[in-house]
C-alpha cells in the first residue's frame, strides 16, 4: 500500500530542496568565512552610494523612457506618415545598435562637441553637461524609449475597436477618449512586458561605469582595483543585482494584481 | 547655423571619407576587422546558446526534480544579474578555473584567448535565454501529436526528430531570430573586458583621430547592417516554417 503517490512526490521534492538548500548554505558558509570581506566596512558607504545612484538613474530613465514611447507607439499606429516614419527609424535606429555604442556616441561625441559651442559654454547648462550622469541618463532613456514604444505600438493597435466606436459614440473628444479609453488599456495591455523590461532596463545600468558614473557596479571595480580581490566584490553585486531584480518583479506582481484582470 | 558649422566643418576638414577608407591611414580596415571579430563571437555563442538552450529546456520539462532545479537556478540567476556582471565573473572565475584544473593534473597554466573566453560568456548568457524560448516553443506543442507519435510505437529519438523538433519549430523561431538580434549587439560589452570587437576598435580609432561622430556613426551603420540583413533572412525563414499552420487573424 504505502503512501498516497502525491504525498510520496512531495516528500522526495522536498528532500532534494533540503539537500540544495543545504549546499547553498555551505556555500554561503565558506563565502563568509573563508572569503576576505575586511574591506566592507571602508566601503560601505560608497556602495550605498552606488545603489542609490543605480536606482535613481533606473527610475528615472524608465519612467522618461516610458513618457517618451507613448507618443512615440502611438503615432505609428494613428498618426500621419511625415510623424509615423520617424518614430518607426528612431526604434530601428536603437533597437538595431548596441547601447555601449550609444552611450559612447553621446558621451564622446557630443562631450567632444559641445566645448567647441561658445554660447554653450557661457549658458546656465554647462556645469551639467561637463558631467557624464546626463549623458548617461539620456542614452538609458532614449534606448527603454525605444524597445518600450514598441511594446507600446502593439498595445495600442491591440486595443479592441468596440471601445474606441463606444468612446466616440458617447460623443467623447479624441483626447478625452485617448486619456480615458485607450491609455489606460493599453498600459494594462503592456504591463507584464513592462516589468520585464525594467529588469532588462536594470541590467543595463552598469554601462554607466563606462564613462565614470558611479553606480553600485563601479563602486565594485574599484573594490577590485584597490584591494586586488576578485571574486568577493563581484559576488556581493550579483547578489545586489539578484535582490533589486526581486524587487522591480515583486513589485510589477503587486501592482498587476491591484488592476482589474478582464481587459477588453 | 552657426552650431551647424561648428558640426561640419571638422568633419570636412578631416575628410570623413579618407578616415573611413580600408586601407592605412584609413581606419575603416580596424572596424571590419572588429565587426568579423564581433560575428564570429556571435555565431560561436549563438551556438553555445542553442546546445545549452535545449539542454535546460529538456532538463526544465523532461528531468527530475534535481535536474529541473539545476535549470531553474541557472535561468534565474543569469537573467537577474546584468551581463556585464556575468562576463567578469565568468571570465576571472572561468579563466583560473581551467587552470586549477589543468594544474592538478600536473599541466602548465594556458593563456586563455580573449576570443574563447568571450564566446563561452556570452554562450553561457545566451543558454538561459534559449532554454526559455525552447521550452516555451515545446510547450506549445499539442500533446496529442506526441501521443500519436507514441501510439504509433516511435521510439524517443524518433519522436524528437519526427515531430517534438519539426512542430516546435515555428513557436521557436521568432524567439530565436531575436535572440541572434541581441547577442550580435552583446557582443558589445565585450569591448569593457578588453576584447578589441567593433565597439572596442571603434572607440580607439575614434579617440586616436577626435573624429567621434564619424567613427560612432560609421560603427551604427555596421551594426545596423547586420541587424537589417538579419531581419530580411530571419523572417523568411520564420514564414518559411510556418507555411503549415492556421493563419493567425
Amino acid at each position: 500500500m504505502g503512501a498516497p503517490n502525491g504525498t510520496d512526490a512531495i516528500s522526495w521534492r522536498s528532500a532534494h530542496r533540503v539537500l540544495f538548500l543545504f549546499f547553498l548554505g555551505m556555500f554561503a558558509f565558506y563565502a563568509i568565512t573563508k572569503m576576505r570581506w575586511d574591506w566592507l566596512p571602508d566601503y560601505g558607504w560608497l556602495a550605498v552610494q552606488g545603489i542609490w545612484r543605480t536606482i535613481w538613474v533606473l527610475v528615472l530613465s524608465v519612467t522618461f523612457g516610458f513618457a517618451l514611447a507613448i507618443p512615440i507607439g502611438l503615432v505609428q499606429v494613428t498618426g500621419p506618415r511625415w510623424l509615423s516614419w520617424p518614430a518607426k527609424l528612431f526604434c530601428t535606429l536603437i533597437r538595431g545598435t548596441p547601447l555601449l555604442l550609444q552611450l559612447w556616441l553621446l558621451y564622446y561625441g557630443l562631450g567632444s562637441l559641445f566645448p567647441q559651442i561658445p554660447w554653450l559654454r557661457d549658458s546656465w547648462m554647462w556645469p551639467f553637461l561637463r558631467q557624464a550622469w546626463p549623458y548617461g541618463l539620456l542614452a538609458l532613456t532614449l534606448s527603454f524609449a525605444g524597445y518600450e514604444a514598441e511594446v507600446m505600438r502593439g498595445a495600442f493597435a491591440g486595443t479592441p475597436r468596440g471601445q474606441l466606436e463606444a468612446g466616440r459614440a458617447f460623443g467623447m473628444s479624441p483626447s478625452k477618449l485617448f486619456w480615458r479609453i485607450w491609455l489606460p488599456q493599453a498600459v494594462q495591455r503592456a504591463l507584464p512586458t513592462l516589468g520585464g523590461e525594467t529588469v532588462l532596463q536594470l541590467k543595463a545600468t552598469p554601462l554607466v561605469a563606462t564613462i565614470t558614473m558611479l553606480d553600485i557596479y563601479s563602486v565594485s571595480s574599484k573594490v577590485r582595483q584597490d584591494t586586488l580581490l576578485v571574486y568577493e566584490p563581484l559576488l556581493l553585486l550579483a547578489l545586489v543585482y539578484l535582490v533589486l531584480t526581486g524587487i522591480i518583479v515583486w513589485a510589477f506582481k503587486r501592482l498587476e494584481s491591484r488592476l482589474p484582470v478582464k481587459a477588453g | 547655423m552657426s552650431m551647424m558649422a561648428s558640426v561640419l566643418q571638422p568633419m570636412l576638414a578631416l575628410g570623413t571619407l579618407e578616415l573611413l577608407s580600408p586601407w592605412p591611414p584609413g581606419w575603416g580596415g580596424n572596424l571590419l576587422r572588429g565587426l568579423a571579430h564581433s560575428l564570429e563571437i556571435a555565431v560561436g555563442a549563438y551556438a553555445i546558446g542553442l546546445v545549452l538552450g535545449t539542454l535546460g529546456a529538456s532538463a526544465k520539462l523532461y528531468g527530475g526534480p534535481v535536474a529541473r532545479d539545476i535549470a531553474e537556478t541557472y535561468t534565474t540567476i543569469v537573467r537577474a544579474v546584468p551581463e556585464l556582471v556575468l562576463i567578469l565573473l565568468l571570465y576571472y572565475s572561468g579563466t583560473s578555473l581551467i587552470n586549477d584544473i589543468l594544474a592538478s593534473f600536473g599541466r602548465e597554466p594556458i593563456d586563455i584567448s580573449g576570443l574563447a573566453a568571450g564566446i563561452g560568456v556570452l554562450g553561457i548568457v545566451q543558454g538561459a535565454y534559449h532554454t526559455e524560448v525552447l521550452r516555451g516553443a515545446i510547450l506549445s506543442l499539442p500533446p496529442g501529436q506526441i501521443e500519436a507519435a507514441k501510439a504509433y510505437g516511435m521510439s524517443p529519438w524518433q519522436t524528437l526528430r519526427r515531430i517534438t523538433l519539426p512542430g516546435m519549430l515555428p513557436y521557436a523561431l521568432p524567439g530565436l531570430s531575436n535572440l541572434w538580434l541581441v547577442v550580435t549587439k552583446d557582443t558589445a560589452l565585450l569591448a569593457v573586458v578588453g576584447f578589441n570587437e567593433l565597439t572596442l576598435e571603434t572607440r580607439q580609432a575614434a579617440g586616436t583621430t577626435k573624429a567621434y561622430f564619424t567613427f560612432f556613426m560609421a560603427a551604427g551603420a555596421l551594426y545596423l547592417t547586420v541587424t537589417l540583413l538579419s531581419n530580411l533572412v530571419l523572417s523568411r525563414i520564420e514564414i518559411r516554417a510556418a507555411r503549415g499552420l492556421p493563419k493567425v487573424a
